[in-house]
């Protein structure tokens, strides 16, 4: 059985986020960048399907800049056998990184996406499930758990009130939620093997997808900024504060 | 043109996150269907008829819309959606699971957790973990957008809107139910609660979490709510989890426990009206967007807290 994983290099989530005084994006220059982490959660469950002997061969596939190469290798690192760099320094929207994947699927063929369920960048949560749309696949978003039987995954997802299981049929689109497991540290020896392994570089025109920008970005800018209040000086006081605040 | 909003529900009651996503329509159109699908879900359909604004609800059931399965879920909407120029869906997770989806059938972007409609094209939600807000325009001719509820008031009562079947779709089959373990609860839902008292990791396990918690949750007619560690630890269950990756609040008072204010524990909380944090160090983060922070261990803070409550 072959997996294929989609792995996203984004801010690392430890930065801290500046939008750019012009209101024009967040400031990407010079900050450390990593990858999703719910995609290092996907690569790493992959890896384990795979040392349970369910797995045979992982291609992680990054569609982003020339950098995004790094991403790629550390999941080469954790478990991923391949990866396939879609070089583009354009911003690729959900639908049109789902149109890339789907494109990818129909060369590759692998029997079972694992993803993030959302890129922390965007946070738009929606490029699983519009993959799994086109392709017309099943698909089980949040997973907390993933069991292969035969040619069923049983999936644990993580819902509002609780948790689900679905069944679903073999090709489908899983996404990772961040209890599903804890991503393992890159040894060194893993680490060198990583960089032996192959990684093609395609382009976005190799795939004959319309990566156009469907959405103009008017602006980007600061929340509201929340100022800290006042300290108290025990319980009494808060209580005091909250009658007076009109809130109790 | 008109908007087909999901209604959130739990097979007998609304959920007024459909109530917050029709005022999300109201600012798009006057011409607003909801959609209630289930099984059973007549009582449910009524509910939404009686939205202020609301001039039609379609009601759809069979056995698969009653388990929430995304792929017959969508279909049944993508199959609606020729006559709406946009599908508001609330931003819960079977929202976030469908949306995309629908989205994608219909060869359209999604707009996900809309704070705000700007104008009929334009719109504002959060990215960075709510540490940006981006502004959105787009000019394709169908939109399909999730809606956070907590950034918009509810709709009122009053309407008597027409009630229509729809027919289910025929079934997709390559998935299906297999079970759910639903956490029961006498107290509000976190997403509508008026008041939060959320408990972190300094908690220690599940049996202290309860032991703090409850009894100010019950005093307070609370919500209870976890940080991702505690949650993480196993100290309270997953859908307590406030954040980015967790349930969005906005209740009057949010109380936040031996909880450090992680920039992804602030995503889900920071709008909340007026935060008041209990934490032994007076560095941690939280009490930079605290209104009224008590620099204290909880384990004395928090029975001063019930005896000053009375
Ligand atoms: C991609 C991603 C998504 C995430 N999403 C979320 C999310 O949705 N929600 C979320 O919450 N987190 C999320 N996190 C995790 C987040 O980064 C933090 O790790 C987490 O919020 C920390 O939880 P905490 O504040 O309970 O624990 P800690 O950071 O360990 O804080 C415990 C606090 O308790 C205080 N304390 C200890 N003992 C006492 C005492 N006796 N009395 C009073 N105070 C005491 C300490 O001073 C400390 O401030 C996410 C992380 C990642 C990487
Ligand atoms: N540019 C990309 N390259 C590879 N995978 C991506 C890319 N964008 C999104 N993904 C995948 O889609 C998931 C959800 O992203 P999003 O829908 O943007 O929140 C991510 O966790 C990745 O697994």
């Amino acid at each position: 059985m072959k997996i294929l994983v989609p792995v996203k290099r984004v801010l690392d989530y430890n930065v801290k986020v500046r939008v750019k005084a012009d209101q024009s994006g967040v400031d990407l220059s010079n900050v450390k960048m990593s990858m999703n982490p719910f995609d290092e959660i996907a690569v790493e469950e992959a890896t384990r399907l795979k040392e349970k002997g369910v797995v045979t061969e992982i291609v992680a596939v990054s569609i982003g800049p020339a950098q995004a190469r790094d991403t790629i290798v550390t999941a080469l690192t954790i478990g991923a056998d391949r990866g396939i760099l879609i070089q583009t320094d354009q911003d690729v929207e959900p639908l049109a990184v789902a149109k890339l994947l789907k494109a990818v699927i129909e060369q590759e063929k692998p029997d079972l996406v694992i993803m993030g369920k959302q890129a922390i960048d965007g946070d738009n949560n929606a490029t699983g499930q519009m993959l799994a749309a086109l392709t017309g696949w099943p698909q089980a978003t949040f997973a907390s758990k993933v069991v292969i039987e035969g040619t069923e995954a049983l999936v644990t997802r993580e819902v509002d009130g609780g948790l689900q299981t679905v069944g679903v049929q073999l090709p489908a689109v899983i996404t990772t939620d961040l209890r599903l497991n804890e991503p393992r540290y890159a040894s060194l020896p893993n680490i060198m093997k990583a960089k032996k392994k192959p990684l093609d570089v395609k382009a976005v025109a190799d795939y004959g997808v319309d990566v156009a920008p469907r959405l103009k970005v008017v602006k980007v800018a600061e929340p509201p900024k929340r100022g800290a209040g006042k300290k108290v000086a025990d319980a009494a006081e808060l209580v005091a504060d909250l009658k007076a605040a009109g809130v109790l | 043109m008109a908007v087909l909003v999901i209604a959130d529900h739990d097979g007998s009651a609304l959920r007024d996150s459909t109530h917050k996503t029709v005022t999300a329509a109201q600012a798009l159109s006057g011409e607003i269907d909801v959609l209630v699908y289930g099984e059973g879900v007549d009582g449910v359909a009524g509910q939404a008829a009686k939205i202020a604004g609301v001039r039609k609800v379609l009601v759809s059931q069979s056995a698969a819309l009653k388990q929430d399965l995304a792929e017959d879920v969508s279909t049944l909407i993508a199959g609606l959606a020729g006559s709406y120029d946009t599908v508001a869906v609330p931003a819960s997770s079977s929202g976030k699971n469908v949306a995309p989806r629908v989205a994608a059938l219909l060869d359209v972007s999604l707009i996900s957790d809309v704070l705000q409609v700007v104008d009929g094209s334009t719109f504002v939600r959060p990215i960075y973990a709510g540490n940006a807000l981006e502004t959105v325009q787009t000019s394709e001719a169908k939109k399909v957008l999730t809606v956070r509820p907590t950034a918009f008031k509810p709709a009122g009562e009053g309407g008597s809107a027409a009630i229509e079947a729809v027919a289910a779709p025929a079934a997709f089959g390559k998935s299906r139910f297999v079970s759910e373990e639903k956490v029961k609860s006498d107290r509000p839902e976190l997403g509508s609660a008026r008041v939060v008292v959320s408990g972190g990791r300094a908690l220690g396990s599940a049996e202290e979490f309860n032991a703090v918690l409850d009894p100010l949750a019950d005093r307070l007619g609370a919500a209870v709510g976890a940080s991702r560690a505690a949650v993480d630890a196993g100290y309270a269950p997953n859908d307590y989890q406030v954040g980015q990756t967790g349930k969005v609040v906005a209740p009057d008072i949010y109380i936040a426990i031996g909880i450090s204010g992680a920039i992804q524990h602030l995503a889900g909380m920071k709008d909340s009206k007026v935060i008041v944090a209990i934490n032994k160090d007076p560095e941690a983060p939280i009490f930079g967007v605290a209104d009224f922070g008590l620099v204290e261990d909880y384990k004395t803070a928090v029975p001063a807290l019930m005896k000053a409550l009375g």
